[in-house]
């Protein structure tokens, strides 16, 4: 459907290729949907997959290792301290240094970059899930005791449920956070849709690269962010009820 | 482990690259980096922190002023960069546009909470006497609110230093980002070398932070709380 124009026609402004040269491409208009249509099957779609699964892979181990500190911490105080000093710390390395510095032992691969997406969860959903567990009152579980509740029962059908908001709260900012990192795991590991976004910006100023590339980040974190919304009203409805 | 080895050998030559005499020495894009950070945490202090504190102070807005975090952290710095390159070009003026909507959300965030969490009794108190809506604010309700409000300015800080060499990725030089974007000038080694004299800058603006925090915050209300770590109290935001 693109009809590629005679390559004089691209003119010297822009370091064009046949991929973009239509007209609208050519004389670098604002938006061109046309360029974004081309180029979503072989570039922006695969890219926006392999954020999300980067995204995703990187939130779920970065839960199941929270959720298991947070309960050790939950039942042993003394768990927390050194847990909190250890995440605080990961958390405070900038990204780009991590990535680096993960490259020297691990390689330029998968397992790099989600080690260091994974460490930037820890804090946040350690956190939240610990603090949740915490606002539990203690009425509330002396009558799950009461009731003849195993530790193991009040744990799975009061704590967690009551801890859900403080818990998808987490996983919100976590989920938001690693997909703007994930932009530049490019950096390390060819992947995610910091690969466009770093071509538009090494291509000149052609504007519906950059502001397709960086709008399809942007989106993805706002898109992410309501889901998680929609799925805690889901879960929660008593919070509804309250008038929260 | 001799990349370690290498990347120490380059901090403790300045960035100094055999074959490339004129290259930055690392203090330099070190300090410029600090420069950098600098200019985007103040623009985003002076327009976040009243608007977090007014906020708090009349118990308004708190909708805005706790999803405006979400929203701000949902804006990738590097497509922000991008999509700024297509309406401004690439330049200082974007890069700390791209920092100043980074710093944004943690700074009015934490203000709003501060200032609207202090204890509505000592408030009331304060009117009961005489003082006026201005003297509360800067008597009573900011010395509170101080913990938090420093708490969203460390972690701002910090968000910003490790994103000012991002900005280096979008073709922005003059940080400490551009050894680490340079891998072929500056070898593996180099690039390691910067990564750690980041993480090392990022910890000591957060700490030199926290002792300022230290020095102003009133000795009544170095509590528990003001123990606490930079973010940590940033976190449950969300909720």
């Amino acid at each position: 459907m693109l009809t590629a124009l005679p390559l004089d026609a691209a003119g010297p402004v822009i370091p064009n290729f046949s991929a973009h040269s239509s007209s609208c491409a050519v004389q670098n208009h604002l938006f061109c949907v046309d360029w974004v249509k081309s180029n979503w099957g072989p570039v922006l779609w695969p890219a926006l997959r392999q954020h999300v699964l980067l995204t995703l892979v990187a939130v779920a181990i970065g839960f199941a290792i929270s959720m298991s500190l947070a309960l050790l911490a939950h039942r042993h105080r003394w768990a927390e301290r050194p847990t909190l000093l250890f995440t605080t710390f990961l958390y405070t390395i900038p990204s780009l240094a991590l990535f680096e510095l993960l490259v020297a032992p691990i390689g330029q691969n998968v397992f790099a970059a989600e080690i260091a997406l994974v460490s930037y969860t820890l804090l946040i959903l350690f956190r939240n899930i610990l603090t949740g567990l915490r606002s539990v009152p203690a009425e509330v579980m002396e009558a799950a005791e009461g009731m003849g509740m195993t530790p193991r029962q009040a744990l799975l059908r009061v704590e967690l449920p009551l801890a859900l908001p403080a818990i998808v709260a987490g996983l919100r900012i976590a989920v938001v956070t690693i997909i703007a990192l994930a932009t530049i795991v490019y950096t390390i590991y060819n992947r995610g849709l910091g690969v466009p976004i770093h071509s538009a910006l090494g291509e000149g100023p052609f504007k519906t690269e950059l502001i397709a590339a960086g709008g399809m980040a942007i989106l993805l974190a706002l898109f992410a962010d309501g889901l998680l919304v929609a799925t805690q009203r889901l879960l929660t409805p008593w919070t509804r009820a309250r008038g929260t | 482990m001799s990349e370690f080895g290498g990347a120490f050998r380059f901090i403790l030559h300045d960035g100094a690259v055999a074959g490339y005499p004129n290259l930055p020495s690392l203090v330099h894009l070190a300090l410029e980096t600090l420069k950098v950070g600098a200019i985007g945490v103040g623009i985003s202090l002076v327009l976040a922190a009243p608007l977090g504190i007014w906020l708090g102070h009349i118990h308004r807005g708190s909708f805005f002023a706790i999803n405006i975090g979400n929203v701000g952290r949902a804006l990738p710095s590097l497509a922000v960069l991008a999509i700024g390159d297509a309406f401004l070009g690439l330049g200082l003026a974007v890069v700390e546009l791209a920092l100043v909507v980074l710093a944004f959300a943690p700074i009015v965030t934490n203000a709003y909470l501060g200032v609207v969490e202090v204890d509505p009794e000592l408030v009331d108190a304060a009117r009961g006497m005489g003082m006026s809506e201005l003297e509360i604010l800067r008597r009573v309700e900011l010395p509170l609110a101080v913990p938090l409000v420093f708490a969203g300015i460390r972690t701002a800080a910090l968000f910003v230093i490790s994103t000012a060499t991002i900005a280096s990725l979008a073709g922005f030089s003059g940080t400490l980002g551009d050894v680490i974007a340079n891998e072929t000038s500056y070898h593996f080694a180099g690039v390691l070398g910067a990564a750690i004299c980041v993480a090392a800058l990022a910890l000591a603006v957060e700490g030199a932070l926290a002792l300022v925090q230290r020095a102003i915050t009133p000795r009544g209300v170095r509590i528990e709380r003001a123990e606490r770590g930079a973010i940590a109290d940033a976190v449950i935001a969300g909720a």
